[in-house]
């Protein structure tokens, strides 16, 4: 879901870190909280304000995991890849979203709804296989009963 | 909130704490960890809210961390005024109203509790508090203890002395466990020196993976020259299948913070970081409210507990990268920076954070550093073995029965984890091994289930102690599978500095895909190997330098699983699914026709009642089936 970038907005996250070069990935943590992910016009007015040049920008935001250049949709489905949840199938629960949802992790769904991601643990391995559908983590999932959490999100 | 200045201030705090965890009137405890949360705590807690308003009951509602036994979870702990205290198990806000109707009736016929504890372990005190005066009741005798439940017998607990027992919002009853007297003790009455070497004689090693002595580390970081150092805890936890630092950070955030300010007072440093995973929002959520508590009561800022010692804590939260678990990389990452780890010939305890001396442990450690000031670095090293003194936690998760967190004295028997408090392998199926470290540990077969449990033995059986998962694998786990699983893991987490690293892994994800795959060729093997060794050798960090040990470790005690794949086209244990195919048992097959109607590509048929048949070119191989069955007629090759 695409939103147009505030100008205003994207100075005043900058303001509250006082411009602090080192605050760089707290910054783009803020600016993508805002907007789900990483809008290339914030890049190019962060770069400015804070005047870093745009590569550096762009080194930190593709280094890390939870940075996102492509626009999310609402709900981020993020299929846990920990140790404990491969054990105990994982990737049958990746597998079936990935046919329910008719994308590929990594995609959005066209409705603009869903966007499929694999996530490196969640930290709730007692609770494997989880998935997180917009922060609400699911315990013990089996694939039979991902149509039916789904269709929650849809209402 | 007043600032606490002195023995006395801090005596009030602690009464304070006193009187919520031990209250006049009667108080219900909801379990709200992450773990808690997802099992649906939070409805739980809702519903108890409600009906105790609607019924204008005078009953305290509070929350509470983790007590590590997550497979029972949502708990609510219910503690009347000179009673045990009651835990009720997997709770939902349905079963809420009955509970407070036999809570009202002083009786436990419908809902039956878990299990019932009779006394709190004081531990930074040395000292016990009965719930109760005199004999235990009659009634509640029927109630299996905590000690008694084989989950907890073999449990002794240090680093997650608070955790499930206090409101971890509360800095009142984080002091009136003995919190921050350690602090206060450290400094009325410890030189900086007396707290190394006392750190030093507690034989604490840091639990973070490597082992390293932490007091030797301290040591060398107060004795760096430099006007500004710093303390870092390192709460990024990557290591897939561990998250007892989300446990501590959630259900005990002040012990960490006291382990800090200790661990800076001793050092030298005025400043502390906490990087954080980005996957935790609760745990920095507790730590923040922890930290602005801290200040409030001056043991964090300028002038702690009139000291004349100056020292805050900020935390940084990482964006999902597991290469920042490494300390130098943790540290590029903390200057706002891409965490690319550096060569460790420059100690970051010299030159760290900022090019300045930054002694960096991670969350387990920093949290047993309170109890090791307050009873003595001795105590401590009588706990444990020899060379791996204290306890670790562990996160014992997989194919195994009891599932949550245990905390356990180091040198304990592998078996005594899995099968006396971990309750086996369910199913009835056979024990195949466990994996230990993260990815840069390795598995440890059945055969070596006698092995000791502590950093050396580990590390000596090709494993290593890493952060403390546990991952147990049965008969159903095929080791192959494992290994492309870490390398796959280490490929998207390689951060491409060093070229062996970078390429070495790629291509060994190449090989493992092709062997699971069934394109396996004879010499797969020792190619591995081969590059295995090139990586270790050429890698600066122990990303790279550990990233074979998956491979390595399954293919010295699994070498007849590789070889299945690779000669036969065959998975033993029937995962790789371009080499199985699903069946079903001619015997066993009831024709009740649950699978078919589960299967999501319409591969099963047959009549009501009668054998069922997999049509192969249409199966996927996805497993439903096989999870729906509930006569175990499905069969797989």
């Amino acid at each position: 879901m695409k939103k147009a970038v505030d100008k205003k907005k994207i100075k005043e996250i900058v303001k509250k870190y006082d411009g602090d070069r080192s605050a760089a990935v707290a910054i783009l943590q803020d600016v993508q909280e805002e907007y789900r992910y990483l809008p290339k016009d914030a890049l190019t007015q962060l770069s400015e304000e804070m005047a870093v040049p745009l590569s550096r920008i762009y080194e930190i935001a593709t280094f890390y995991n939870a940075f996102s250049l492509n626009p999310r949709g609402r709900y981020l489905v993020e299929v846990c890849a920990g140790t404990a949840c491969h054990v105990q199938g994982a990737f049958n629960l990746m597998s079936r979203l990935e046919r329910e949802l008719k994308i590929t992790c990594g995609e959005t769904t066209g409705d603009d709804l869903f966007t499929l991601e694999e996530v490196r643990c969640l930290g709730c391995c007692s609770l494997a296989p989880v998935v997180r559908i917009g922060g609400n983590i699911h315990p013990y999932l089996t694939q039979d009963e991902i149509p039916k959490v789904l269709r929650n999100y849809r209402k | 909130m007043s600032r606490i200045s002195t023995l006395e201030d801090l005596d009030r705090a602690a009464k304070r704490g006193l009187a919520t965890l031990f209250p006049k009137k009667t108080k219900v405890m909801v379990g709200m960890a992450t773990s808690g949360i997802a099992s649906g705590a939070q409805e739980v807690y809702g519903a108890l809210a409600a009906e105790i308003k609607a019924r204008g009951l005078d009953i305290i509602l509070g929350k509470t961390g983790s007590m590590g036994m997550d497979c029972i979870e949502p708990l609510v702990d219910v503690l009347e005024p000179n009673k045990p205290r009651l835990s009720y198990s997997k709770m939902t806000a349905k079963k809420v109203p009955l509970l407070l109707d036999q809570l009202a009736r002083g009786a436990f016929d419908g809902i039956k509790p878990a299990y019932r504890m009779d006394e709190e372990d004081f531990l930074v005190q040395g000292d016990k508090k009965s719930y109760f005066k005199g004999k235990l009741p009659e009634s509640f005798k029927d109630i299996p203890a905590i000690w008694d439940i084989d989950f907890y017998k073999k449990q002794v607990k240090i680093a997650l002395r608070n955790c499930g027992m206090i409101d971890p919002e509360n800095i009142d009853e984080y002091i009136a466990k003995g919190g921050y007297y350690g602090l206060q003790k450290a400094l009325a009455a410890l030189s900086p020196d007396d707290i190394v070497e006392d750190v030093i004689a507690s034989g604490l090693r840091g639990r973070g993976g490597g082992g390293f002595p932490a007091g030797t580390k301290w040591q060398t970081c107060r004795r760096a020259h430099s006007d500004i150092k710093y303390v870092i805890c390192n709460g990024d936890e990557g290591d897939p299948g561990a998250y007892m630092d989300r446990s501590l950070m959630e259900g005990d955030p002040h012990s960490v913070i006291e382990g800090m300010i200790i661990g800076a007072y001793a050092i030298g440093a005025g400043d502390g970081f906490i990087y954080v995973r980005n996957e935790y929002p609760l745990a920095v959520a507790n730590l923040q409210r922890a930290i602005d508590q801290a200040r409030a009561y001056g043991l964090l800022g300028k002038n702690i507990l009139r000291s004349g010692f100056d020292f805050d804590i900020r935390i940084g939260k990482g964006a999902g990268a597991f290469v920042c678990g490494e300390s130098t990389a943790l540290m590029a990452s903390l200057e706002g920076k891409a965490g690319e780890p550096r060569a460790k010939y420059i100690h970051t305890v010299e030159h760290g954070l900022w090019n300045r001396p930054s002694n960096l442990n991670n969350v387990e450690t920093w949290a047993n550093v309170p109890v090791i000031i307050a009873r003595g670095g001795k105590w401590f090293a009588g706990v444990g073995a020899k060379h791996s003194t204290g306890t670790k936690v562990f996160s014992l998760v997989g194919k195994i029965s009891n599932i949550g967190l245990v905390e356990v004295p180091m040198g304990i028997p592998l078996r005594d984890i899995i099968y006396d408090i971990g309750g086996g392998i369910p199913g009835g199926k056979a024990f195949k091994a466990v994996q230990t470290g993260g990815p840069s540990g390795g598995c440890i077969p059945d055969k070596m289930i006698d092995l000791p449990v502590d950093f050396d033995s580990l590390w000596e059986a090709g494993s290593m102690m890493g952060s403390g998962g546990m991952i147990v694998m049965d008969e159903r786990t095929c080791m192959v599978d494992i290994a492309r699983y870490f390398i796959e893991f280490l490929v998207s987490e390689s951060c491409g500095k060093c070229v062996p690293c970078r390429e070495g892994i790629y291509r060994m994800n190449e090989i493992l895909h092709d062997i699971c795959a069934g394109k396996g060729k004879k010499g797969d093997v020792e190619i591995l190997e081969s590059m295995a060794e090139a990586i270790k050798d050429g890698s600066l960090c122990a990303l790279g330098g550990s990233a074979p040990n998956p491979v390595l470790s399954t293919i010295k005690y699994f070498r007849k699983e590789y070889d299945a794949h690779i000669r036969e086209k065959r998975c033993p244990a029937g995962v790789c699914r371009a080499l199985i195919r699903y069946g079903i048992d001619k015997e066993k097959c009831t024709g009740c026709g649950a699978c078919a109607r589960k299967c999501p590509t319409e591969c099963i048929s047959g009549e009501k009642k009668k054998l069922h048949v997999i049509d192969q070119t249409k199966c996927i191989k996805c497993g439903v089936c096989m999870e729906t069955c509930k006569f175990d007629a499905i069969t797989v090759e």
